[in-house]
């Protein structure tokens, strides 16, 4: 039971995080809880389809199937975040100066919502398909699924919701003003972290060999399969043993979401003055 | 803005370079290893792998439950159904003693030395 619990706890733990934030990102804007719950649904669903593909994923392209599944649907995350952040810069300002009244408001904010949705779908995807394969596995061993397993994946999926309240109740606490900066920064470190776990599922594939070597080790310090590390590792992509790659790809992606978001900010964002100096 | 651009233009330009540059040891240096899982304890538990070449760990899961082996010191992780094999690929190591685990079940472990 406390295996099923551990387990289950752990990875709804980390989506949970990512569905938090998504929560307090996206709050007060008006039809936001059905593009979430959408993006949790379809993500519980393409959890049992993989789980239940995962001996034939596997097999594809050589071996590396897993891999490079792993790393285009990262892939596809980051280019929704990055999207969502840019859509922000241009937006977001206008939409909460006109109180998000206009139905206008209410039709751009559904693009974004859509991007936000989808990332859901895939960090609940991702984490869920090793909760199904791994009570599927344990049931399959048993005969049968036993009533404390039951029970211990429904207490860590409740304590797991839990964390995902916690992390939209103390984002949602901060005051509005600084809101948008805390939330486009904690989007953009989502993505870089996501853009170098990428990488590391392409440099395990063998598909991406050049600059490799690990370049520091604070395993001593804070381990990646600690909770916090863990907890970390899922918000802004830590690694105890990062390889040069991850690395600049980590902070290849920061910069080109605060390029990005810099380009195509909306002018009334800037004073004059500032939009002079660049 | 323009400088912006070419900025990210560039750190494109650098990584789409980096990403096609070959290694330089050939297929032929790679050493494979295999271990098999069951009962929740490697066998062998211990691997041994010459420094300075690459390494194919072949992994079987011959237990009835799925495991993710996985090494933060080797950077793999990887679903391993039960009754399949798996090979992950790790890159040239320095002298060491390095860690794998089942990430399903962190009693389970196993080394890698490279003397």
């Amino acid at each position: 039971m406390l295996a099923a619990l551990l387990i289950v706890f752990r990875e709804v733990f980390e989506a949970g995080l990512i569905v938090g934030i998504v929560m307090a990102v996206t709050a007060g804007v008006p039809g936001r809880g059905l593009w979430i719950f959408g993006g949790v649904a379809a993500g519980v669903l393409g959890a049992c389809v993989v789980a239940m593909f995962t001996g034939g994923l596997s097999e594809l392209f050589g071996g590396s199937g897993q891999e490079i599944f792993n790393a285009s649907i990262l892939g596809f995350a980051v280019l929704m975040l990055t999207w969502h952040n840019v859509w922000m810069a241009r937006h977001g300002r206008e939409m909460a100066a006109e109180l998000r009244a206009a139905g206008e408001a209410v039709v751009a904010g559904s693009k974004s919502l859509a991007a936000l949705g989808a990332v859901v779908a895939v960090a609940v995807l991702r984490e869920g398909s090793e909760v199904v394969l791994f009570l599927y596995g344990v049931a399959a061993a048993q005969g049968g699924a036993s009533l404390a397993m039951v029970f211990g994946g429904f207490v860590g999926l409740v304590l797991g919701s839990l964390v995902c309240l916690a992390t939209y109740l103390g984002l949602v606490t901060i005051p509005a003003r600084y809101l948008f900066g805390v939330t486009s920064a904690l989007i953009a470190l989502l993505a870089a972290g996501m853009a170098a776990q990428a990488i590391a599922f392409l440099e395990q594939a063998n598909i991406l060999t050049a600059l490799d070597e690990t370049v520091w080790d604070t395993s001593w310090l804070l381990s990646d399969s600690s909770y916090l590390g863990r907890a970390l590792h899922t918000l802004i992509g830590y690694v105890d043993q990062p390889t040069a790659m991850q690395l600049i790809v980590y902070a290849a992606t920061l910069a080109v979401i605060v390029v990005l978001m810099k380009l195509f900010a909306s002018p009334a964002a800037h004073p004059p003055h500032v939009a002079a100096a660049e | 803005m323009k400088f912006c651009r070419s900025i990210g233009l560039f750190a494109l330009a650098a990584l789409s370079t980096a990403v096609v540059t070959p290694r330089a040891a050939t297929a032929d240096d790679t050493v494979t290893l295999s271990l098999t899982l069951k009962d929740h304890k490697f066998d062998p538990a211990e691997l041994h792998a010459p420094a300075g070449k690459p390494i194919d760990i072949r992994v079987k899961n011959l237990g009835d439950i799925v495991f993710e082996f996985e090494s933060s010191a080797l950077h793999f992780e990887k679903i391993v159904p039960p009754g399949s094999e798996a090979v992950v690929h790790v890159r040239p190591q320095q002298p060491g003693r390095y860690n794998f685990f089942d990430d399903f079940h962190h009693e389970t472990q196993g080394f890698l030395v490279v003397p």
